[in-house]
């Protein structure tokens, strides 16, 4: 593989464009420029952290140091999930559904990837697992965020109908079964459309790096088809995980609907 | 509010009266057990939380005073396995309804046909008990004559009827006795055989 390794200076020349950005924003009074500055910063540090942080794991070759690195991803993916939600459940249950269905779905996939079929030697190599964890959550989070939404709005929207369907004796599954119904293919929407139309809108990210890196494209495309299986199926397994848990907590085993379990709608960015 | 007590027998009616806010809604959903709250119901001698919830909710059965649908039409609340074709035909025709109005657009009825097919909906399965809140408010006279002629025949078939109300005249008519919650806040038991 050859590729050419980049210098600072050719960092700085990139970045000329969105000093560019920032520029416009100037002229049309957009009042950007100073979240362009501080997103650019936050960026090149939080990578910049990152990329030491995965070299430093990388060279330990230590478990412990992987399933630190996978700890600190879970506590990341939770409170993502958590806090991007309209109506949040009461206590910690949103940042618990948000952060271990996709991190159990997550870990599953890339498990399964990197022993049955990269093969890597130790199986939690980090080299290979980390990465793939953290395309696999990072995309199953994105469902999640959207199932949760998705149920919590429409519990609250349609309780007439549901608490009709309770009052005429149906069990809780069944009186939630549209709403879960609903929610479970909000969250498995991005994925099916970013495989449906990969490669012909864009080439997906990871593939672009590799070729970059001097991959032969089809070799970059069999990884990349590889972990887009592998999101796909995670997505599911955690859409699915977070759909039921959210039907269970806005429920109760008298078969309630449990609308005080939410907090009042807020605003979201 | 202090603690309530009350017990009514098999087609007698209870009307539960009180200003707006005084809790009649409360008091009948915590009876179908659709609200978590404390206090003991019984029915034929069986306490609410000893019977499955689910099969509490068939025996003892809310109209809430705005009912949902979950359906583009109503059809599907009338499911064949549920229910009793020719009975439905005729519990429909005593509200001033027909079959076709099950297949019109929820959206298409008017607030009256949707309380009427509410009614018949909560009919299905034979519920012993039936908690009506305020089932005629939304009708026109016509047809909340029909369904206080339907509520006094489902007491002559033995049925127990709470009836949530601000109407004194239908209070009046129908009830063997008469609740009146206080003003301030709502219920922490209540108890009907």
């Amino acid at each position: 593989m050859s590729y050419v390794p980049l210098t600072p200076f050719d960092l700085a020349l990139a970045a000329i464009l969105l000093v560019v950005t920032a520029g416009l924003s100037l002229a049309f009074r957009l009042g950007l420029e100073r979240t362009i500055a501080i997103s650019a910063l936050r960026m090149c540090v939080q990578l910049g952290a990152v990329a030491l942080v995965l070299k430093l794991v990388f060279e330990s070759g230590s478990s412990l140091a992987t399933a630190a690195f996978a700890l600190m991803m879970l506590a990341a993916t939770a409170y993502e999930v958590g806090s991007r939600q309209e109506r949040r459940f009461h206590g910690a249950a949103s940042y618990l559904i948000g952060g271990a269905a996709p991190f159990v779905a997550g870990l599953i996939a890339s498990v399964f990837a990197v022993s049955a079929i990269i093969g890597s030697e130790p199986w939690w190599s980090p080299r290979y697992l980390l990465p793939i964890l953290g395309m696999v959550i990072g995309n199953a989070l994105a469902g999640v965020t959207l199932v949760l939404d998705a149920i919590t709005s429409a519990a609250s929207r349609e309780r007439a109908a549901i608490e009709a369907r309770l009052a005429l004796g149906e069990t809780r599954t069944d009186a939630m079964q549209d709403v879960l119904r609903r929610g479970l293919k909000a969250g498995m929407t991005p994925i099916l459309s970013a495989m449906a139309v990969a490669g012909l809108v864009s080439v997906p990210g990871m593939m672009t790096g590799q070729i970059l890196a001097g991959a032969d494209p089809v070799d970059a495309m069999t990884y990349q088809v590889m972990i887009l299986f592998l999101i796909a199926g995670a997505t599911g397994i955690a859409v699915v995980l977070a759909g039921l848990a959210a039907v269970m907590l806005l429920t109760d085993d008298r078969h309630r609907l449990r609308l005080d379990r939410l907090s009042a709608a807020k605003k979201t960015d | 509010m202090p603690p309530l007590s009350f017990e009514v027998a098999g087609g007698e009616c209870l009307a539960v009266e009180g200003a707006s806010g005084s809790g009649k809604t409360r008091l009948l959903r915590a009876i179908a057990d659709l609200d978590p709250v404390e206090g003991l119901v019984f029915l034929d001698g069986a306490e609410r939380a000893e019977v499955p919830a689910p099969q509490w909710r068939r025996m003892v059965r809310y109209v809430a005073a705005e009912p949902g649908w979950w359906s583009d039409t109503p059809r599907a609340a009338f499911a064949p396995g549920l229910v009793d074709g020719g009975r439905l035909d005729r519990q429909l025709d005593h509200v001033g309804l027909t079959r076709a109005h099950l297949d019109m657009d929820i959206a298409v009825l008017s607030t009256g046909e949707r309380s009427r097919l509410a009614f018949v909906r909560a009919l299905q399965g034979e519920p012993k008990v039936l908690l009506l809140d305020e089932p005629t408010a939304a009708l026109d006279p016509g047809s909340a004559a029909l369904i206080e002629e339907q509520i006094k025949f489902q007491l002559y078939g033995g049925r127990i009827v709470l009836l949530a109300t601000h109407d004194a005249g239908l209070s009046q008519r129908l009830s063997h006795t008469r609740l009146v919650l206080p003003k301030p806040r709502a219920v922490a038991g209540a108890g009907a055989s």
